[in-house]
């Protein structure tokens, strides 16, 4: 086997807290006269070793503030680590993130040319790839408006454009599949692939476990600034959202808002955190009754992870008899719901009111939370199978 | 030979790249909007110069056995814009372009460099005026004026190089530009632009055209427009002491440069 086309080794980064460094020099005239200079060490990355082969496709996934910007900083050679070593072998791209050093009051044309130039290209290199630019941003009519008339789908679009046309060995993507519409996502992705197919080793931040899945040979966790796991994509994605729910255990993790006067409230809550497309969703809920109650409602609703509701239903709406519960008293409540969720995280809203639907017993926003996974991604609320014949 | 030719412009190729589209980026969005556009490069100097013109020739009368005193005044103030936009716009270019700093990893020169390039191309364009000056009042070319490009070699180098210097510092202590812009009102005063070196006793003026600045501006004028001016080497009996600014130039262009690598590599934490 070749070299690594990327080697890390104990890589450690500090950054000095900003607010204890002097900035001004009165404030650095008036430290000299201090006796103890208080040097502040803010820790972001701590021992990060790890290597990336030759067309290889690497994740880098992690919860915000957890070091990965910084290490793909450092891998660009933007940052310079404090302690320990980066190689990479061949040419980088040299930037990390889409329509950096877009200007609003250029014209689309005129940004073009000046992230060509960024990516290295000459302006004669520029033209003579100009019209593909355009045309694979579709943008062909405005490219003579000031940019910052542009929507920002748009200037994602003549971003991106611009970018596939970099040539390099290895790439280092931050986050660019947040941004733009799903058509443009589609594009993302055919592009990552053609990547691939060609060799390109990449290494790429993201929280889209379903993009990890898809794309990325290995990965690697980074949790509190040093590498928690690394392994195999579909090993690191489930890991990942396993930090986002802990096990689905009895005893409820406190997370959304919760009221109600608490007569019967939720006191066990399992959903899986994993969908994936075959499977249906079972929520699994014990309640507990601190009253005597009759025939109350249990309901619920799930959202999506911009929090608009997507679908849900109660027992009353079932015309389903719930019974009486003596104080002490627990029940199980079982829900089973096919799986029309469109691809991504869900969150479950749970209820349980009076038989009316009057009073509140138990009002629990965001539960439980699960990540549907799903090959087709549509822009809309729901994804159910659909079959499509043609001919 | 060729093999060496091929590989500094392999080196410099992307440098040369991004210096090119920054100092397009600039001219296209300085004078955005306005009315006159370009012409401002040239008016903003010609408008100091006929307030100074007003003032210190017709009132106070000064500069009246130098001849060709306004053309004398006119370079002695487009030399000193230069210098003045070359530094107090060098001093701020990291931190303006922090954005691109903290997302890209260019040579981080280029940015000084980017904003040095533009502000000659409006001193360029200020010498064709203060030519056209000289053609209109018949000033006489004498042969010295061939000197001038080494007196606007070491113009730049000072220049840029207090541009590198303080771009860098400037990145770490943010009073930095206040601090320049009052040193520069008071070096307006302290190198002779708008009054002769003439008016000041010899032991000042001995002192005075030690800074390479002064040194620059008296020998440009003595070159471009008339010999009736002191220079340094009239000021002194020795030609030795012409090393003292070229050499002060040398060493502040030595320095900076040492100090700007050493700090480049955290301009995109600190920017």
């Amino acid at each position: 086997m070749a070299e690594p086309m990327i080697q890390v080794r104990d890589l450690s980064k500090d950054f000095l807290l900003p607010h204890l460094r002097q900035t001004t020099l009165k404030g650095k005239v008036l430290n000299v006269f201090r006796k103890s200079r208080t040097m502040e060490v803010q820790q972001a990355l701590r021992d990060i070793s790890f290597n990336v082969e030759r067309g290889e496709f690497l994740g880098v996934v992690g919860r915000n503030g957890s070091g990965k910007s910084t290490l793909l900083k450092i891998l660009a050679g933007i940052y310079v680590p404090t302690r320990g070593s980066v190689a990479v072998g061949g040419k980088l791209v040299p930037f990390i993130e889409l329509g950096v050093g877009f200007n609003p009051e250029l014209t689309g044309r005129e940004n073009v040319y000046l992230n060509g130039a960024l990516l290295g290209f000459s302006k004669g290199e520029v033209e003579a790839m100009y019209d593909d630019i355009v045309a694979f941003a579709e943008l062909e009519e405005s490219m003579d408006q000031k940019l910052k008339n542009y929507s920002s789908g748009m200037q994602v679009r003549i971003a991106f454009s611009v970018a596939t046309r970099a040539k390099a060995d290895v790439l280092l993507i931050d986050e660019v599949l947040a941004v733009g519409d799903a058509a443009f996502q589609r594009k993302c992705f055919e592009h990552f692939r053609a990547l691939k197919k060609k060799g390109t080793t990449i290494v790429f931040v993201t929280h889209d476990m379903s993009a990890v899945r898809e794309f990325c040979d290995r990965a690697i966790l980074i949790e509190e600034c040093s590498i928690l796991a690394q392994g195999s994509a579909d090993d690191i994605a489930t890991k990942y959202t396993e930090l986002f729910n802990p096990q689905p255990v009895a005893t409820p993790p406190a997370q959304g808002k919760r009221g109600g006067s608490g007569a019967i409230r939720y006191i066990g809550v399992a959903v899986p955190a994993q969908l994936a497309a075959e499977g249906s969703l079972t929520l699994e809920l014990d309640a507990v009754a601190e009253q005597d109650v009759d025939e109350p409602t249990y309901g619920f609703v799930i959202k999506s992870s911009s929090g608009a509701p997507v679908l849900g239903t109660n027992s009353l709406l079932k015309r389903q008899p719930t019974g009486s519960l003596r104080k002490g008293e627990r029940v199980r409540i079982a829900w089973s719901v096919p799986n029309v969720f469109s691809d991504g995280l869900h969150h479950v809203d749970l209820t349980i009111t009076d038989r009316q639907g009057l009073a509140v017993y138990d009002h629990w926003e965001e539960a439980a939370s699960f990540t549907v996974v799903k090959e087709e991604k549509t822009p809309y609320i729901v994804t159910p199978d659909t079959s499509l014949v043609i001919g | 030979m060729t093999e060496l030719l091929a590989r500094i412009r392999l080196r410099y190729r992307y440098p040369i790249i991004l210096l090119r589209a920054m100092v397009i980026t600039d001219f296209k969005l300085r004078y955005q909007a306005s009315l006159l556009g370009y012409l401002w490069t040239v008016l903003r100097p010609l408008a100091l110069f006929s307030i100074l013109f007003i003032v210190f020739v017709k009132f106070l009368r000064l500069g009246k056995d130098i001849p060709y005193f306004p053309v004398y005044l006119l370079l002695g103030i487009v030399i000193w814009g230069f210098f003045y936009e070359a530094t107090s716009q060098g001093l701020l270019s990291l931190v303006t372009r922090a954005d691109l700093l903290r997302k890209i990893s260019f040579p981080r020169y280029v940015v000084v460099l980017s904003i040095g390039a533009s502000v000659l191309i409006s001193f360029g364009l200020n010498l064709l005026v203060i030519l056209l000056f000289m053609a209109l009042l018949r000033v006489p070319v004498r042969l010295d004026i061939l000197l001038l490009p080494l007196l606007f070699l070491e113009l730049i180098a000072l220049s840029i190089a207090l541009a590198f210097f303080l771009s860098a510092l400037y990145v770490r202590f943010r009073d930095l530009n206040y601090i320049w812009e009052v040193g520069m009102q008071a070096a307006f005063y302290a190198v002779p632009i708008i009054y002769p070196l003439t008016l000041v006793p010899a032991r000042y003026a001995r002192l005075l055209i030690l800074n390479p600045l002064a040194q620059i501006i008296q020998d440009a004028r003595y070159v471009m427009v008339t010999d009736q001016t002191e220079t340094i080497s009239q000021l002194y009996s020795t030609p030795w002491v012409r090393v003292i600014p070229v050499g002060i130039t040398i060493v502040l262009a030595v320095a900076s440069v040492v100090y700007f690598r050493r700090q480049s590599r955290s301009f995109a934490e600190e920017a």
